[in-house]
């Protein structure tokens, strides 16, 4: 068991290698110093405590998408929905904060409640068309991402219309706003919110529910065999719609990070990247809730160093989803990391002449991450 | 009245319908050999950008052909784009949809990067598209004359002329039955001797080329400008793709269906009688029609069987 966790973090850490390697070449190829791109994306991202706070916002909704692709695919489902998910989540968030003039505590409260609610009602139409008629839950989740875009293009400037531009909704009052005084002023006036800590609670939540309740056993033995679980009396039909449920819920709470954390409005005609880029979340904390957690925050480190990076020293800010794209790309393709590995593995232990194939291990991880 | 609405709105629904036909149309080449594409918005994307880059470059001085130039080069660098997707899908049997995201996502940065480092802003304006044109003869038939031979792209013809070949190549040459086993039984294809990973390859890059033109038929006829999206083009395109059922004239069917939708929700608000439709009906309309398609459809769907699954050769 141990040696597998091993092998998940080898393929994860040699993936993000790779990607950062893509990034490099590509930085050489429009003639600019890799080794300075990569010290001004980092620094960009972690120079002080403003930026740090900031990294921690730019992360909280990836960690909720993350843990809403992760949990999907624990059953066995694939849910590229997330950034419909999110969109509805945060729509339902930003109508409740234009809306209603409670209390600040209360009407968090009941913001945060909805726009899960607004998720899972996203992740339920897939899951039921997939119990119900097999309808295939990737083509399903994609049209109901589409379907949350044009929905949200229609009613914001319908309902929400800000004072001067079309294409976004007011602002939201203070009270709606994840933001709070003492946390902003404790990360120099940063853009972190409360959503991060709900995107932990929500990480130990997901954790406890995969490895602690029977919901959580019998959605992955839903996951790794259908046919052996219904078999086993689990009604799976009742899981698929529960998992896309949950991991809708979990979206749809990074909508309400987003758009009434990060943000302070919602733009419409843009289809939010969180949601994709929480596949590559995902993919690299291998499915795991705290796999997902730290693989987010690195990925928030590339998206808010991106913009000092282009200012300092005229890479376009690209690169960062330049950069995660490729690391998605060989997650994929791990059986090819797999493959090298294994050889790469059994070289080391015929060279140190040693039975113990944990030695070469140790040995292989420690030149990964000298290469990384 | 409302027939000159009709004759109004027809050639903007055709202009609409004929990048998306085009995509769907790669798309039916690689779910028909058993590969799912859904980098087809990013395969897109790239015909998109190579076609605006080639154009903008050459225009100046081959005014005229660098449109074409631009049009087969989009091609080219789609299917080399693609090949990402087939070396993962096919050679590594990895998980085609994941790969088709991570082909989503590397095109949308890569193009836009590349953009940005050209042009400083990340867009690319070309100067001139593609002239629209009457027929001459043709356009002279009463009521089919007016809707379908004036004012046409010459981008419009070919694109319908390679859905002919298409039908043509998949239902009625060897190749076509060879391509379309390997999407049904590819185990059953291999034992008579076909060989499945080239199939498969030769299918993804078609899919390639094809979303690739697709790309650059938007840049010369409605765009005219690259602008680091397609607003969900190809995902639409896959749409049209299940609600034609995976056959040529369906996707045909299908796609104009989507076409003329997304026009008159674009064109809606000028038009008084038109006006009251919602645009968010109309908008979201292809995508729930195709949700009830895949519901109505779920028990006798003419989908490719192995479409999305890696191919085994030990599976039985």
């Amino acid at each position: 068991m141990k040696k597998e966790t091993g092998k998940e973090y080898t393929i994860a850490l040699v993936a993000v290698g790779l990607g950062l390697l893509a990034g490099a070449l590509l930085m050489l190829v429009t003639g600019n110093n890799p080794i300075l791109g990569f010290i001004y994306l980092f620094s960009g991202g972690l120079m002080n405590i403003e930026r740090i706070g900031n990294t921690l916002a730019t992360a909280t909704p990836l960690i909720f998408t993350g843990l809403s692709v992760a949990f999907a695919f624990k059953t066995g489902l694939f849910n590229i929905g997330a950034a419909g998910q999110m969109l509805i989540g945060g729509l339902c968030a930003t109508a409740l904060g234009l809306t209603l003039a409670w209390p600040k505590p209360l009407l968090l409260t009941v913001i945060i409640i909805a726009s899960a609610l607004g998720g899972a009602l996203w992740g339920l139409v897939p899951g039921l068309l997939k119990a119900k008629f097999n309808v295939h839950e990737v083509v399903c989740t994609i049209m109901m991402n589409w379907i949350a875009y044009w929905s949200v293009y229609y009613i914001v400037p319908a309902y929400f219309k800000g004072a001067y531009l079309e294409t976004e909704s007011r602002r939201i009052p203070e009270a709606a706003s994840l933001k709070v005084k003492w946390l902003t002023g404790l990360f120099n006036g940063s853009y972190i919110n409360l959503g991060f800590f709900l995107a932990i609670i929500a990480v130990v939540v997901i954790a406890y529910i995969l490895e602690r309740t029977t919901l959580g056993y019998e959605l992955k033995a839903v996951g790794f065999n259908r046919h052996a679980a219904e078999y086993a009396g689990i009604h799976a039909n009742r899981n698929i719609i529960l998992s896309m449920m949950i991991a809708g819920a979990c979206a749809g709470l990074g909508g309400a990070a987003f758009y009434v954390g990060y943000a302070s409005n919602m733009q419409i005609g843009v289809l939010p990247s969180q949601g994709f880029d929480g596949v590559a979340v995902a993919l690299l904390g291998s499915n795991s809730p705290w796999g997902v957690f730290l693989a987010a925050i690195f990925f928030g480190v590339l998206h808010s160093g991106k913009g000092f990076m282009n200012a300092m020293s005229h890479v376009p800010p690209e690169i960062a989803d330049s950069i995660i794209a490729t690391i998605i790309y060989f997650s994929a393709t791990s059986m090819l990391i797999e493959k090298y590995w294994g050889r790469i593995q059994k070289q080391l232990a015929g060279k140190g002449k040693t039975d113990l194939p944990l030695a070469g291990e140790e040995e292989f991880k420690e030149k990964v991450g000298g290469a990384s | 009245m409302w027939w000159s609405l009709v004759e109004q709105i027809f050639p903007y629904a055709i202009a609409y319908t004929v990048p998306l036909l085009i995509t769907a149309l790669g798309g039916l080449y690689s779910e028909r050999s058993g590969v799912v594409n859904i980098g087809l918005e990013g395969l897109m994307i790239v015909g998109f950008f190579t076609s605006a880059f080639v154009i903008s470059r050459l225009e100046s001085m081959l005014p005229g052909t660098a449109i074409w130039l631009g049009l087969l080069l989009a091609m080219i660098a789609g299917a080399l784009f693609s090949l990402l997707h087939a070396f993962a899908c096919v050679t590594l049997n990895a998980n085609q949809v994941i790969s088709g995201t991570a082909i989503n996502m590397l095109a949308g940065a890569l193009t836009v990067y590349l953009a940005r480092h050209m042009t400083g802003s990340g867009n690319i304006l070309i100067m001139n598209g593609l002239i629209r044109r009457n027929i001459p003869v043709l356009s002279q038939i009463p009521i089919i004359g007016r809707l379908f031979f004036t004012q046409t792209y010459a981008t419009t013809w070919v694109v319908l002329a390679i859905l002919l070949v298409s039908w043509f190549l998949l239902y009625k040459t060897p190749f076509g039955l060879r391509l379309r086993a390997c999407g049904e039984h590819p185990q059953a294809a291999d034992a008579a001797g076909i060989n499945v990973y080239r199939m498969r390859y030769i299918a993804v890059l078609i899919s390639g080329a094809c979303a690739g033109l697709g790309g650059a038929v938007i840049l010369v006829t409605y765009s005219g400008e690259f602008n680091g999206s397609v607003a969900g083009l190809g995902f639409l395109a896959l749409a049209a793709l299940i609600f034609g059922q995976w056959k040529p004239l369906g996707i045909l069917g299908a796609t104009f269906f989507f076409g003329l939708a997304s026009t008159i929700a674009n064109v809606s608000q000028a038009i008084p009688a038109l006006a009251k439709i919602p645009g968010i009906l109309l908008k979201n309309f292809p995508y729930i029609v195709t949700l009830l398609v895949l519901v109505f459809f779920s028990k006798s769907t003419q989908a490719p069987r192995a479409a999305g699954e890696p191919y085994d050769k030990g599976k039985r």
